[in-house]
């Protein structure tokens, strides 16, 4: 893979105006809604697809991420559905024909504590036998997999050991957005920004298109994608929904040589390390404990952050940071996502990706892509239905899919 | 950074206190009543809004005791802040 970026063509897409009545109308163009019109059209061959975006293109969680690709998930439904996005992380460079600096430079993630090396090994045994790449690693073999880390024994919390997988890695977040956005558009969808829902056209019990600033919209099937204002928008359609928006912050440092080797992931101390190509080291930590849409989070948030990674990465001591920003994530109670139909007619729900949802970007999109084109679940994302809240079936990931939510 | 006052002990900072998510979520009357969909809303279920939210802190390094808060999730501009058992106050 080059480490080289790739240069911006001037047009990747049309910008159209919308016309007044598609198949499918996707409401979001971030990530998630780029990849399921995308695979609408290569896997369904649904092609009279809108897109709509309040703002532009890929401009919210897709532009704030902190880039981390992975499928070390504890329970194995999450597991089999970020392990089939890492599987297509793998040839949709080559597929979109769009190099978006995938890199499996592996991630770690560091036990410091009894109990994390309990949960990580207990990890790796549930990832193997799920067909996920994973292993355990002691201390030195920390060390020797990223000699910057810190594994001396005379700090507060010492690395113990780490689960390793290695298919893990980044990939440039723009750039998978761009990619998708391209081809999608090359296959006939209108991708249409600035164009905010503002309600939704019904029939009685169904669902039949959309409000819009630029007119009303007919539509087939309408499926949000809206990531952190899902709950706002299904509000619009009558739908409360098990979903808290919170504010998850990232920053990143000056740019430095290449001196960070992996990902590095601490549940425990809290913090998640990588370097992007430029030589940007990315980081991230938790969501602040309160709702919020203001896209800013709090100080102290950071400063924890911080503080962690220079216990783990004394090296960093002397970076400078160079921008921190906020994106908003919908937080479900089991942390989980949820993925399917709506107790609307022809109104299709994907929200609730909380921390997690740039890793999925592919399989989120093939899966949903499935559902609407089909009306059934995909049996990937069968387990994640709205009707788990119900029947009390909940896939419960906090702490066990090596982040803390 | 927050700056919450709390009704016992006067202006503190986010970090002293504990979030408690939405105020005003009253337990079924008769839960046996209650429908699997109408357990499963009183569980997992809660407002969400873009505006004002009444939620519940407690000031967990400080006096330790609940009360809430009326905040804009927007601007974190906190508008209302009233002892727990307390109705919710009209913000205008």
């Amino acid at each position: 893979m080059s480490h080289r970026l790739p240069e911006h063509p001037d047009w990747l897409w049309r910008t159209p105006d919308p016309r007044r009545s598609y198949d499918v109308v996707v409401i979001g163009a971030g990530g998630h809604g780029l990849a399921t019109a995308y695979y609408l059209a290569r896997n369904h061959g649904i092609t009279d697809v809108a897109v709509l975006e309040r703002g532009w293109l890929a401009g919210g969680n897709m532009a704030r991420n902190t880039t981390i690709i992975r499928s070390n998930y504890l329970c194995e439904e999450s597991a089999a559905l970020y392990e089939h996005a890492l599987k297509l992380w793998e040839v949709l460079p080559e597929e979109l024909d769009y190099d978006f600096l995938f890199s499996q430079r592996g991630v770690l993630n560091l036990a410091h504590t009894l109990q994390d090396v309990r949960e990580g090994t207990r990890r790796v045994n549930a990832n193997r036998l799920g067909g996920v790449d994973a292993e355990w690693l002691d201390p030195d073999q920390v060390r020797a997999f990223c000699p910057i880390v810190n594994t001396s024994p005379d700090v507060r919390y010492p690395v113990l050991g780490a689960t390793l997988q290695p298919r893990a890695g980044i990939a440039k977040h723009d750039h998978v957005a761009w990619a998708l956005a391209r081809r999608a558009d090359a296959y006939g969808v209108d991708l249409i920004q600035g164009c905010e829902v503002t309600g939704f056209l019904r029939d009685g019990d169904r669902v039949v298109g959309v409000r819009t600033n630029r007119g009303p919209i007919a539509a087939g099937k309408v499926a949000l994608a809206a990531a952190g204002h899902s709950s706002v928008l299904a509000g619009l359609a009558g739908l409360r929904l098990p979903v808290q928006s919170h504010p998850l912050q990232a920053l990143v440092s000056e740019l430095l040589e290449p001196v960070h080797p992996t990902v590095v992931m601490s549940n425990h101390v809290h913090v998640y390390v990588s370097q992007a190509h430029k030589g940007e080291l990315v980081m991230g930590a938790g969501v602040d404990a309160y709702n919020g849409y203001g896209q800013r989070g709090s100080f102290h948030m950071i400063e924890h952050q911080m503080s962690a990674a220079l216990e783990l990465f004394p090296i960093f001591a002397r970076a400078h940071v160079l921008r921190t920003w906020g994106g908003i994530v919908d937080v479900t109670p089991d942390a989980s996502p949820i993925i399917g139909p709506t107790p609307v007619e022809n109104l299709y729900l994907n929200c609730g990706w909380g921390t997690g949802g740039f890793k999925a970007t592919p399989s989120s999109g093939w899966v949903y892509a499935h559902t609407i084109a089909t009306g059934e679940p995909h049996p990937l994302a069968a387990p994640f239905a709205l009707e788990r809240f119900t029947t009390g079936a909940l896939i419960d990931e906090h702490g066990a899919a090596a982040v803390a939510h | 950074m927050l700056l919450i006052a709390c009704p016992w002990c006067g202006e503190r900072e986010e970090l002293e206190f504990h979030y408690g998510g939405q105020a005003h979520v009253a337990h079924p009357a008769d839960p046996e009543q209650l429908s699997d969909g109408e357990w499963g809303e009183y569980l997992f279920v809660r407002d969400n809004p873009k505006g004002p939210f009444a939620e519940r802190w407690s000031h967990a390094a400080g006096c330790r005791r609940w009360f809430n808060v009326v905040r804009h999730t927007v601007t974190h501009q906190i508008l209302a802040v009233y002892p727990a058992g307390e109705p919710k106050p009209v913000i205008p």
